[in-house]
């Protein structure tokens, strides 16, 4: 047993490290070790995190600490290093149908030729199915997600002639469309008007109301104690992960941001008491 | 006009060119909104050093060989693109002029130095095929249509053209759903399954086969022009995918049958005597569609920029 171990460094680095044993099997979102990089330089550094179902986690830190990469790389989108994924308790590959993914609203050319109905019909793809088109029983679906955010009478609107929230909201039906049980959004309040943000906070609370996980990349730290009951401070490695009430602290905000956080928002930030 | 003589000299080039400019537009839609669309002019022009290659390797110049050697230098240029853009770290769109005109050119001195006087293998031939001259020798009226003598005459470059458009066809229909979700939202489309990579290889290949073919048939003029200016009008007239797919194959058509007429007939109408390239004509035509569209479309004002600020 010793001479195996002491053979292998990887069991080595592997016994120090601290497993969560609280982490149940089936939990929604689980990453271990999770490394990403563009280049030489890591994105992603051996972020483990968990997320346990019906909680709503903001993933929160400064512009290239590799929010959006994590999310990315823990679905397989771009190449990972190394690190292992499981979603409710199996390879991502085979519980896809169980995760709705919304990218960032500005990756996309909205000048494609589609009406919103259109886009949020693709979120339809693994009912319909292959070589099959969508039917009257689709579009109705599609319809009924699009009322969930306010965009029913938009329907047969060209996606260009949208504002950048309405856009938004349209992604949200498409998520909402796929019927996942694990939400992961890519800043999903970057540039929207209030009423969208409002309309999208509203759809995520009612997610996690139904029992369903949702894990957002959020950019503004004023909302996040008022939004979700979970934080993942990320700065390329993970700083610290946990309940909003306990893990939003003034310390963690710094160990995350450096100097980049003006000591005047802080104040404003509803902090936790840890 | 409608006579045996239009059965005999021009229903089989207008059908092939009609076929041929189908056949190029179709996946020409999504090459345009993937912003791709070079990629059909960069294929067209390296199936030359591909087709001498093959003269040289078989000494005829039969179909088969020179489709091989067109297909294999396809694929050998899109490697070489793919290998410049990530070594090089060169934009795509400069990768792929540095790799056609390269080829291009390679194959224009490849023919320039070997032996072809003997056979109708020229730049001339490259640039605007031979359309004009794949008549129907066996018809005699529009009869000849229920005759299997007289079908068997056929220019073999029809039914080819037809196997072609009829597979880019199917090619569309089947992959319909995955080639419209990757490519509005490749990113997504990987996240529901859709190995969107191999999506993306299969429209280059199917894009690379109508290339080909329809090389062979028409030249490579009417290629790199239906690629791209059937699909752009067509997105100007429409802002549904599929109907813009159906416009594009509309525009085609009647550039082809347009392109055709006015090339045999127009010159005589100006008091000219010479009729003029129909694959030119064919080209000219998409062009001129396409300016039209740009000044007159339904759909050229496009709002996404201006809604990008709210």
């Amino acid at each position: 047993m010793t001479t195996a171990i002491a053979a292998s460094p990887e069991l080595i680095v592997d016994a120090g490290r601290i497993v969560e044993p609280s982490v149940a099997a089936e939990s929604p979102l689980a990453i271990r070790g999770l490394t990403v990089s563009y280049g030489r330089k890591p994105a992603v550094f051996s972020v483990d995190a968990d997320m346990p179902a019906t909680s709503m986690t903001a993933i929160i830190g400064p512009n290239g600490a590799g929010k959006s990469t994590l999310l990315k790389g823990a679905l397989g989108i771009i190449p990972t290093v190394s690190g292992e994924v499981s979603v409710f308790g199996r390879p991502f590959a085979k519980t896809r149908r169980r995760v709705a993914y919304v990218p960032q609203r500005a990756s996309v050319d909205w000048d494609f030729p589609a009406r919103v109905i259109d886009v949020v019909i693709m979120g339809l793809y693994a009912e319909i199915g292959l070589l099959r088109f969508a039917g009257w029983g689709h579009r109705k679906k599609a319809l009924a997600c699009l009322e969930r955010v306010g965009m029913a009478d938009f329907a047969d609107r060209q996606i260009g002639q949208l504002s950048g929230g309405q856009q938004q909201r349209v992604f949200l039906a498409r998520a909402l469309a796929q019927d996942a049980d694990l939400y992961l959004l890519d800043e999903p309040f970057a540039g929207v008007d209030a009423a969208t943000e409002k309309a999208i906070v509203d759809v995520l609370k009612t997610l996690k109301h139904d029992k369903k996980t949702v894990v957002c990349v959020h950019h503004d730290l004023s909302t996040v104690a008022a939004y979700f009951d979970r934080v993942l401070f990320l700065n390329v490695r993970k700083i610290a992960e946990g309940p909003t009430d306990t893990v939003f602290t003034e310390a963690n905000l710094q160990a995350t941001y450096g100097g980049r956080l003006a000591a005047t928002h802080i104040e404003d930030l509803q902090l936790g008491v840890g | 006009m409608m006579g045996a003589e239009f059965v005999q000299l021009s229903l089989t080039p207008m059908l092939i060119g009609i076929l041929a400019s189908i056949a190029c537009a179709l996946p020409g839609n999504f090459l345009l909104l993937r912003r791709q669309a070079l990629i059909g002019d960069a294929i067209s022009h390296v199936v030359l050093p591909g087709i001498v290659v093959a003269f040289l390797v078989t000494g005829t110049v039969t179909a088969w060989p020179m489709m091989i050697g067109a297909a294999a230098a396809a694929i050998v240029a899109v490697l070489l693109i793919e290998a410049i853009r990530r070594l090089g770290r060169i934009e795509s769109g400069a990768a792929m002029g540095v790799v056609f005109t390269t080829l291009f050119a390679a194959g224009v001195l490849l023919l320039e130095q070997s032996d072809t006087s003997s056979v109708h293998l020229d730049v001339e031939h490259a640039l605007y095929g031979n359309l004009e001259s794949l008549i129907w020798f066996d018809a005699t009226g529009w009869s000849s249509l229920f005759d299997a003598e007289a079908l068997a005459g056929l220019p073999p470059q029809l039914a080819r053209m037809a196997i072609v458009a009829v597979g880019l066809a199917l090619f569309v229909l089947v992959l319909w759903k995955e080639l419209a979700i990757s490519t509005f939202d490749g990113v997504f489309a990987h996240s529901i399954g859709i190995r969107t990579r191999a999506v993306g290889f299969a429209l280059v290949v199917a894009t690379a086969i109508a290339a080909v073919a329809a090389f062979d048939a028409v030249g490579s003029i009417i290629v790199i022009a239906m690629f791209i200016c059937p699909p752009a009008a067509a997105r100007l007239m429409t802002d549904s995918l599929a109907r813009q797919v159906w416009w594009s194959v509309g525009f085609a058509t009647v550039s082809a049958i347009l392109g055709y007429v006015l090339a045999g007939y127009g010159p005589g109408w100006f008091g000219l005597p010479h009729s003029v390239s129909a694959a030119g004509m064919i080209a000219t035509v998409s062009g001129i569609i396409l300016a039209v569209a740009c000044l007159a479309a339904p759909r050229r004002h496009r709002s996404g920029q201006a809604a990008e600020t709210v």
